[in-house]
């Protein structure tokens, strides 16, 4: 039988959004683009200034107290394991927070029972001596159980730090659950699809099917208790919501209820200022709304995103260079036809930079077009430069793969939002495979056999020629062990870790991608060319360990739009990511890879030797794909050319470069220097004083 | 032929309109007491490279430079006038825009015919007046300013766009009277379209350093924004007070 369509839905123009699942066709039959400027903008409430100097005041306690204000050590925490926290409930416009009140770090134990209660040491509580039993005794963790299975060869790789940060004690992060199909169809009609996904799955009861049958039963439970949630804090959104305010707090209800229960690498929010906007210009058009109580929606529920907080430990902080929640918000982009799709809420996202000031988080990520409208362009500058804050990606490189409706998690990874998934792989270190190359497998840190006991380099100079061909087999014996290694975490993260609210808010025919990522690009590009081009000399131990290296002349440097070092680097992504393709992966994961280590890099450059470059050890590895520190002489142009060879075909899960520049750099600053001198006009005032 | 060539740079965005690739050639005859390039003074030094290769790395991100173009600055550009010449023609036939940064100090105002093929390929100049005293200017400089300011009414007179810069030198540049007779001077050039005025900065020092020579104005600090902003407005007095008189000339002529 045909169902009415809801009140809620009054207004919007129908599709084939209004009787299936289907929030893009939602967002393209409803969207108004904007091109105007930022004018129409509107500054902070006096609740919303209220309420930030509440935020600030508990940050300082929270800095004082030297990381961290609470921690619950005893409550686990799920969707529904704590009763309704606020700062000022009379203020909020947008209400909730992961525990029953905002700064207070939840118990999150799934992942690993001893990172729980190392974080919790660490600023001096103690986990509850019953849940730590319960999680030893009876509740096995991801953490445990991929412990169980790996191999004496990746715990070797792992300590070494050939392969590093891998998500093997805490939760892999980066799944984004489509939190607008909660505004727009209200919880209650996500679980009756849900339920029909089931009844009409396969019967044969292969372990496939039955992995699949468990975790949807498990996302119906989820979804209950996400309505349960809603009721926590007076809120029924098991209907669509009906308003502007709705729409943002059933959506925000949605990622609350995730980030409560996955404590994951990143918890990004998706692709949600377009979809929302909807909402608030349908409320603005009928008069029950202002722009400034437009703008305070926004500005309220992005303080939440920013007071998202877990319990970590210090290793955890050393490798991500602080606590990064990585709340990114997708913003802009154009459809597959052409349109753009900055909406006016999209510049309500970015001007919360001005009414809250800049934070990293949520990490607001403009995708970028050559077709996005002009003002928008300018008002994004103009936010870079007064901010620092936001983060551009390419929208017409990844809308060819990802069509218009695909979001960012983390930083770089692009996935179309409710139908497609990734699963986290870390990163292997290259510039290290090509020191084990050279060392034939032995550790030049550690000093013991890591990887397969190949022939190392022999006299005293390195050839290029010989050194590609032992570097060409190791990165194979590494691609192996890593794609080995990562399908040990998912398996074991599926089943002790499932993410079981953000699966839901997930077609049940998901298309996973096997991330896998890489470390060090910039390094080996340089080693290889200066071993090409220059002349290296290798410096041995007493056990013919070669330590260090001399570099004789000078040679072409990755960053400078040089193609016989480009090149290189081009190679190695293509050629590492070929030998990544030839393994199995976990649940037909569709291998793909990334270069983007924003913050570990520095990490990595600790734990890896002297390179055939001139680096020594322990000087940073470049983030992401970028050219290392001060060899790009050419300027912006020339590196980011550098860079932008590198194939996105072979680096789909995105490759990032970290760009800073003096303002000064960008032009001078037009009230004071430059302006085009209007002589004619001058000449006409001089006339006119003549007169 | 081969440009004697000090460096280039690929994303120059204070030399001229738009994002621009900006060749800075080797080889200077000026000793202006606040160079902050001493490194491109030595007319031998540098790399050789020919216009082709320098437009190739030009056309290979030629999508960042659609509002911009080529900037030819140094050291001295017109220093190696065929090599310049060359390299502009070529830009031109490719459609890109060319900016001339210069001093303006090598211009024979005696064999202005010379220069025609260089002007006919260049859309804007930008020339740096350093003082408008020809005195001050030798002692600053080490060369008169004559020749400079006859190449900036050949500009105008040819037509080109013209950008005036002047930095801003304690106890050099930062009279009224100084810059009120520059502001009167460039009034009178009819193509002009910009005016920057720069303040002095001791930026260029460790180059010094580096090369062995002493920093002539290591006693100078370095001009604030603000003070540069002011010189601004006494060189627009100026410029304004010439068009005044052009104007009264202009009812003169025609009669009340």
């Amino acid at each position: 039988m045909l169902k009415e369509y809801p009140s809620e839905w009054e207004g919007f123009t129908r599709g084939r959004w209004s009787d299936s699942i289907n929030v893009r066709d939602f967002i393209h039959k409803n969207f108004t683009p904007y091109d105007g400027d930022e004018s129409f903008l509107a500054g902070p409430t006096d609740a919303t200034k209220k309420l930030w100097d509440q935020v600030m005041e508990l940050s300082r306690q929270e800095r004082e107290a030297g990381g961290v204000l609470d921690m619950d050590t005893k409550i686990i925490s799920t969707i529904t394991s704590h009763g309704p926290g606020y700062l000022d409930k009379a203020l909020e416009k947008i209400v909730g927070f992961q525990t029953d009140k905002p700064f207070k770090r939840a118990l999150q134990p799934f992942g690993g029972i001893r990172m729980a209660q190392q974080a919790c040491r660490e600023y001096g509580y103690e986990v509850d001596p019953e849940v730590v039993e319960i999680f030893t005794k009876y509740r096995k963790t991801h953490n445990q159980g991929v412990f169980d299975a790996y191999t004496p060869e990746m715990r070797l790789a792992r300590k070494s730090a050939i392969l590093t940060g891998l998500p093997d004690a805490y939760g892999r992060g980066r799944i984004i659950g489509d939190y607008r199909r909660i505004a727009l169809y209200g919880v209650d009609k996500l679980i009756e699809d849900k339920e029909h996904q089931k009844a009409t799955h396969f019967v044969r009861m292969t372990s496939e099917n039955i992995q699949l049958r468990e975790e949807l039963s498990e996302q119906i439970r989820a979804l209950s208790e996400l309505k349960e949630l809603g009721r926590i804090y007076g809120f029924d959104i098991s209907h669509p919501a009906a308003n502007a305010q709705e729409a943002v707090q059933w959506l925000y209800f949605g990622y609350l209820a995730a980030v409560k229960e996955q404590n994951g690498a990143a918890m990004s929010l998706g692709r949600t200022s377009t979809f929302l906007d909807i909402f608030i210009q349908r409320d603005l058009d009928r008069g029950i709304l202002t722009e400034a109580q437009a703008q305070e929606l926004i500005d309220h529920f992005i303080m939440k995103l920013r007071l998202v907080k877990f319990a970590r430990t210090p290793e955890y902080n050393s490798l991500f260079s602080g606590d990064p929640t990585w709340v990114t918000e997708s913003i802009g982009g154009v459809s597959v036809e052409g349109q753009h799709m900055v909406t006016k809420t999209s510049f309500r996202y970015l001007n919360t930079l001005n009414n809250l000031g800049t934070a990293p988080e949520p990490n607001m990520t403009v995708l970028w077009s050559v077709r996005l409208p002009q003002n928008f362009k300018r008002f994004c500058a103009k936010m870079s430069i007064q901010t620092s804050s936001i983060q551009y990606e390419n929208d017409d490189l990844m809308r060819v793969t990802h069509g218009d409706d695909y979001a960012i998690a983390c930083c770089v990874s692009s996935m179309v939002v409710g139908k497609e998934m990734q699963f986290f792989g870390a990163r292997a270190n290259l510039a290290k495979c090509l020191l084990y190359a050279i060392n034939g497998g032995v550790d030049e840190v550690m000093k013991v056999q890591v990887g397969p006991k190949y022939r190392p380099v022999v006299g005293e100079y390195l050839d290029f020629d010989d050194v590609m061909d032992k570097y060409d087999q190791m990165m194979e014996w590494l691609a192996g062990l890593y794609v080995n290694t990562l399908n040990v975490i998912h398996y074991m993260h599926d089943k002790y870790s499932y993410e079981k609210l953000q699966m839901a808010l997930h077609d049940r025919d998901v298309k996973r991608y096997f991330a896998t990522g890489i470390a060090g690009l910039s390094v080996v590009a340089d080693s290889l060319s200066a071993i090409k081009y220059a002349k290296v000399k290798c410096i041995r131990d007493e056990n013919g360990i070669v330590v260090d290296y001399e570099v004789e002349g000078d040679f072409p440097k990755y960053g400078n739009d040089d193609d016989r070092v480009d090149r290189i680097a081009v190679e190695i992504v293509k050629s590492f990511m070929d030998k990544i393709r030839k393994h199995h992966t976990y649940r037909g994961g569709v291998p793909t890879m990334s270069i983007l280590t924003i913050t570990s890099n520095v990490v990595y450059g600790k734990k890896t030797g002297n390179t055939p470059d001139g680096r020594k050890h322990g000087v940073p590895l470049a983030p992401g794909a970028n050219p290392m520190h001060g060899r790009d002489t050419h300027g912006a142009v020339a590196s980011l050319s550098s860079v932008s060879k590198i194939p996105f075909k072979h680096a789909q899960d995105g490759i990032s470069n970290t760009f800073s520049i003096i303002p000064d750099a960008l032009g001078k600053d037009t009230k004071i220097f430059s302006g085009d001198l209007d002589l004619d006009a001058l000449a006409q005032e001089a006339a006119d004083d003549e007169a | 032929m081969d440009g004697r060539i000090h460096s280039t740079e690929s994303f120059g965005t204070v030399d001229g309109p738009g994002i621009r690739f900006v060749i800075f050639f080797q080889g200077c005859p000026m000793r202006c007491l606040y160079c902050h390039n001493p490194d491109t003074w030595n007319a031998d030094g540098g790399q050789r490279m020919t216009a082709e290769a320098l437009l190739e790395q030009f056309e290979k991100n030629r999508a960042f430079y659609k509002n911009g173009g080529i900037t030819a600055t140094g050291g001295e550009p017109m220093m190696q006038l065929s090599f310049l010449t060359e390299l502009f023609s070529k830009a031109k036939a490719r459609g890109i825009h060319t900016c001339l940064d210069t001093s303006g100090i090598c211009y024979q105002p005696c064999k202005p015919e010379q220069y025609e093929p260089l002007l006919s390929v260049t859309d804007l100049v930008m020339l740096d007046i350093k003082h408008i005293d020809a005195e001050a200017h030798k002692k600053l400089t080490g060369h008169s300013n004559a020749n400079i300011l006859a190449f900036a009414q050949k500009i105008s007179e040819r037509g080109i766009p013209l950008w005036i810069r002047h930095v801003i030198v304690p106890g050099w540049t930062d009279s009224a009277e100084e810059q009120q007779a520059l502001g009167y001077f460039i009034g009178g050039l009819h193509t002009l379209k910009g005016l920057d005025v720069l303040p002095y900065h001791d930026l260029g020092k460790p180059k010094y350093d580096a090369l062995g020579i002493p920093y002539p104005l290591a006693d100078t600090d370095p001009v604030s924004p603000e003070t540069a902003a002011d010189a601004r407005q006494q060189i627009m007095n100026g410029i304004r007070r010439r068009l005044k008189e052009e104007q009264t000339d202009k009812t003169k002529a025609s009669g009340p």
